[in-house]
């Protein structure tokens, strides 16, 4: 792998860029790995690398039944953050976030993280004791999060509409300075580029269409470019995992819908931090581009279609602009939607399955983009040593039996 | 936004009703029998294909009625609506 430096940036300068190489082969899937991952996006990819640097397995395949980077890594808005409520939610989402403080670094590749701090706003008198209750117990969990008062949210946001003319006025907002946005399609080549260095094939265009059984245990996967061996399988196909479940024989608590999301044309910097609002329901950013990325809740009804109503991108415009006047007359460019798997507690499932040598990561529902770095890192230490981590030990499929649910709703800060 | 034909309303519009999940769901006669894998295996497990799914709806503001959707999750198309009660009809695609 040639690294990219400043030299190097300077040194292809003088062929006019023609000359870079490519970031990621694209090889003949093997009869065998030692470990398949089934979904090759920002989670499937980070798996793979954290497989092959943290564990040296190295005989790793991603299978990816579009093209790389193509599900929800590059569908999401983008934000990080780690202010989660419950202890097993923060130490997940904390650990994923002190990853992604060094990423670029470690993969060598600009993913942009900006640490440009995350607002979540309160709007009425149960939002206030939430936020402030959040604030507290991540401060407790040794996360950089505090309240702030609607004069104080007014100084570090001063286009947001903080008077009492709006409907449900902002009454202060939980910050966490050390949240921010990442460029998520960087995400997913970074971790590619990084993987395929160290021997990892990364295989597009490769649907999984079944899943061999032997005596109990997985032993491959038939796909459409045939079958591949392995005796260790990571499935990380997102809104996809049910159907995948389904081929193994198991059924999971999920249910997929669509999640959509958009963005304005561009404009000079107005808006360097993050601001979400979970009881209006609408959160934005701004790109470096300079273009405003729009969020908002799921569609209400199962859906595998990457698309949604419309009504629910007009529900998102019109808190927008009750929360931002000034973005009244801008134009939006462009909407889309991904398939996202919602569990009932608003957490993911990450560990084992009832099929021997069958792991699962999935459940990430509408905010899995934030923990892509520490749920690869979990995941790959679940594979590696056929046990979960203790980390993600609370986020057996086993809870829903059990019934130690990690309940993240409206805790989440955002509504699902 | 689908158009959702009420069976007793006839053709209106998404924003009228909400969306209640999986239908055909059954409570089980006797939950103080079943172990703990079948309860949570009734509570939390669901169906989620990726095609025909038949699912229950309600007309929040209009007759308040539930009612069952047999649609496709590929194309958001209806393809039946049925009443409480009754079995999903078998339908081309």
């Amino acid at each position: 792998m040639q690294r990219y430096s400043a030299w190097a940036l300077a040194r292809n300068a003088l062929s006019n860029h023609r000359n870079w190489p490519r970031q990621w082969r694209s090889p003949e899937p093997k009869r065998h790995y030692d470990v398949i991952i089934v979904g090759a996006g920002g989670h499937g990819l980070a798996t793979a690398y954290y497989l092959a640097r943290n564990h040296g397995i190295n005989n790793v395949a991603v299978l990816e039944k579009g093209w790389l980077g193509g599900g929800n890594v590059g569908r999401n808005t983008t934000i990080v953050r780690s202010n989660y409520l419950l202890d097993e939610s923060a130490a997940l989402y904390e650990h994923a976030l002190k990853l992604w403080e060094t990423l670029s670094r470690d993969l060598n590749y600009n993913v942009m993280y900006s640490p440009r701090g995350v607002l979540n706003l309160a709007h009425n008198l149960s939002d206030v004791r939430a936020g402030r209750r959040r604030a507290e117990s991540n401060r407790l969990n040794g996360i950089d999060s505090h309240w702030l008062e609607p004069e104080e949210v007014k100084k570090l946001c001063p286009i947001l509409n903080t008077s009492n003319s709006l409907r449900y006025p902002v009454l202060g907002s939980t910050f966490q300075p050390r949240g921010g946005t990442a460029r998520h399609d960087a995400v997913a080549w970074g971790y590619a580029r990084a993987a395929d260095a160290l021997g990892v094939d990364i295989i597009q265009n490769c649907e999984v269409t079944s899943i061999r059984r032997e005596s109990g245990a997985v032993s491959g996967v038939e796909t459409t470019r045939g079958f591949i061996g392995a005796n260790k399988v990571g499935l990380v196909a997102a809104g996809h995992s049910s159907v995948l479940a389904e081929m193994a024989g198991f059924r999971l608590p999920l249910q997929s819908h669509s999640l959509q999301a958009l963005v304005s044309e561009p404009v000079k910097p107005v808006l360097d931090t993050v601001v979400m609002s979970g009881a209006i329901h609408v959160y934005v950013s701004q790109s470096d581009k300079g273009d405003l990325v729009i969020g908002a809740g799921i569609d209400s009804y199962n859906s595998y279609a990457q698309r949604g109503s419309f009504q629910v991108i007009e529900g998102q415009m019109a808190a927008l602009t009750e929360l931002f006047p000034i973005f009244a007359r801008l134009r939006m460019v462009r909407t889309w939607g991904g398939v996202v798997d919602v569990s009932p507690d608003a957490s993911p499932i990450i560990g084992k399955t009832p099929l021997g040598g069958l792991f699962i990561n999935c459940g990430w529902g509408t905010g899995g983009f934030k923990a892509t770095p520490g749920s690869g890192w979990v995941f790959a230490w679940t594979i590696a040593n056929g046990e979960p981590h203790a980390i993600n030990a609370p986020f057996s499929l086993e809870r829903f039996t059990t019934g130690a649910l990690i309940d993240e709703h409206g805790a989440a800060a955002v509504a699902h | 936004m689908l158009q959702i034909d009420c069976p007793w309303c006839g053709p209106r519009e998404e924003v009228e009703f909400h969306c209640g999940g999986q239908a055909h769901l059954v409570r089980p006669a006797d939950p103080e029998a079943l172990s703990d894998a079948q309860w949570a295996d009734y509570l939390f497990m669901r169906d989620n294909p990726k095609g025909r799914f038949a699912e229950r709806w309600v007309h929040s503001a209009g007759c308040r009625r539930w009612f069952n959707v047999l649609r496709d999750t590929r194309t958001h198309r209806i393809l039946a609506v049925y009443r409480m009660g009754e079995q999903p009809p078998e339908v081309q695609s």
